[in-house]
């Protein structure tokens, strides 16, 4: 397929770096001030060198790539609350021109997905949005396999950061102060957690399952959550639960009926007691039990390749 | 519906008539744990004689529930009298921690409220107060709860802990969201 790649961070890189591997060609990228097309395919590590270089992709206006001749849009611009712009006219434009568009950017359908599949349904194109939840895990691919009603329930451990200061705190018996600051010193935590401990990041991935869950039924925003973050545990809340075989984590929970983000008690020796910066999410199915799907929930070559996942489901 | 979704454990209460002699007590425990119960309380009532001459005695266990039946099963080859078996007191066990100002907030009111607006009874507290009782402190409650009140009386948590500017670590329970 030919992609065309808006937003040139970790993802966007990523995606450019790992889509001939997979059989793809880069006709157009845009940064947020540049951008670079070539209907012949790009040259992937020229465009690269010269973002790290002169950190933009290239000489055109970044509207030249959303002009471009491809046959799949990849919206990889920093996800962003509200309206979702600019990330939601990208996706618009491409669906008016009938084009297929995979996002990584959560916010258009976290934050305007009724809109969305209006655009989507008026229009040739697809939309996929694997890359929106726990990064490399197939959640939203295995949702689709099984079929929307045959999942009642998600819930996981959403957010790496959250987890990695929680299983720290609960490990050592140290503050959250203590390990918020070891986090960002390791690159696990950015210099601005917010997003991160107080549960947006968590709660928007959980409002895209609530949106595929209920199938169209109803749609829900990230204000429609409930949701809490980790700022206030105490290293003595972790103790008491520790002495009785239990821990806390952050953990997400998404049904057809809405979205619920906090943290929650949990079995130590569970399936949502992972450690460290990974994933988990458990899908409860109507006739198979529960399912555990873990791995990698953040990083640009892990969210690349859930992206490239999608290109390849379109394709079929 | 299960209270940890996960590794659902569940309390029973089991009454036992034992013989008024020494060990008799200790040899009906042991079958419990054995099989893997794991004792949360017994009422033994030694003034009190059941019309055989017995002593009644009531344990609450908690197990999961494929092991239930092997409890039971172990103790009446153990040579044990049991007069009745979890089927019509069955409850829930239900965990969860409170944080915040929870003396200055008044604890006891907070738990007896949680017990008189909801189907539950508290049936263990751990209070840890690292900086004393006047800063941040944490709980760990367990309650029981009748099995079909389990969504309830975590809502109920919520609303005293809400009011009490508390924050409330919940179990995951299914249909909760």
């Amino acid at each position: 397929m030919k992609l065309a790649v808006v937003g040139a961070g970790a993802v966007g890189r990523s995606v450019l770096a790992l889509a001939g591997g997979h059989g793809h060609e880069v006709v157009a990228v845009a940064d947020s001030k540049s951008a670079v097309v070539d209907e012949d395919g790009l040259d992937a590590s020229a465009v690269l060198d010269r973002k790290s270089a002169r950190g933009r992709v290239g000489e055109a206006d970044p509207e030249s790539a959303l002009e471009a001749e491809y046959d799949a849009l990849v919206e990889a611009t920093p996800t962003t609350l509200d309206d979702a712009e600019p990330g939601f006219s990208h996706v618009a434009r491409a669906l008016e021109r009938d084009r297929d568009v995979v996002l990584a950017n959560k916010g258009p359908v976290a934050e305007r997905y009724a809109d969305l599949t209006a655009l989507e349904g008026e229009s040739e194109g697809r939309v996929r949005f694997e890359a929106t939840v726990a990064g490399a895990i197939p959640v939203l691919g295995t949702i689709e396999d099984y079929g929307r009603s045959q999942v009642t329930a998600a819930r996981g451990i959403l957010n790496g950061t959250a987890n990695f200061v929680l299983s720290r705190m609960a490990a050592e018996g140290l503050s959250y102060e203590h390990v918020l600051a070891e986090a960002q010193d390791l690159g696990v935590a950015e210099a601005d957690p917010t997003f991160d401990v107080d549960g947006t990041d968590a709660a928007l991935k959980c409002v895209i399952l609530a949106n595929v869950l209920s199938d169209g039924d109803a749609t829900y925003a990230l204000a429609d959550a409930d949701v809490e973050g980790i700022r206030s545990i105490p290293p003595s809340a972790l103790d008491l639960a520790g002495e009785d075989g239990r821990t806390v984590r952050l953990v997400g929970e998404a049904t057809a009926d809405g979205a619920r983000v906090g943290p929650r008690l949990v079995p130590e020796e569970g399936p949502l007691a992972v450690t460290g910066t990974r994933n988990v999410v458990q899908l409860e199915t109507e006739s198979a039990g529960s399912l555990e799907l873990g791995g990698r929930g953040a990083g640009g070559d892990e969210t690349a390749s859930a992206v490239l996942a999608d290109v390849r489901r379109l394709e079929r | 519906m299960a209270a940890d979704v996960d590794a659902a454990t569940r309390a029973y209460t089991v009454r036992l008539e034992l013989v008024d002699e020494p060990g008799e007590l200790l040899r009906a425990l042991e079958p419990i744990s054995a099989n893997g119960g794991n004792l949360l309380s017994i009422y033994h009532e030694r003034g009190n004689l059941t019309p055989r001459g017995n002593i009644p005695v009531e344990v609450d266990l908690e197990c999961r529930p494929d092991r239930f039946d092997v409890v039971v099963e172990a103790l009446r080859d153990a040579g044990v009298t049991v007069i009745q078996a979890g089927e019509d007191a069955y409850t829930e066990q239900v965990t969860v921690l409170l944080v915040g100002h929870l003396v200055d907030t008044d604890l006891s009111d907070t738990l007896s409220r949680v017990e008189s607006c909801s189907a539950a009874s508290v049936t263990d507290l751990s209070l840890d107060a690292p900086e004393g009782t006047d800063d941040v402190s944490s709980a760990r409650v367990h309650l029981a709860v009748e099995s079909d009140g389990v969504v309830d009386a975590l809502a109920t948590v919520r609303s005293v802990a809400e009011e009490k500017d508390l924050q409330v670590v919940e179990p995951l329970v299914e249909g909760s969201t």
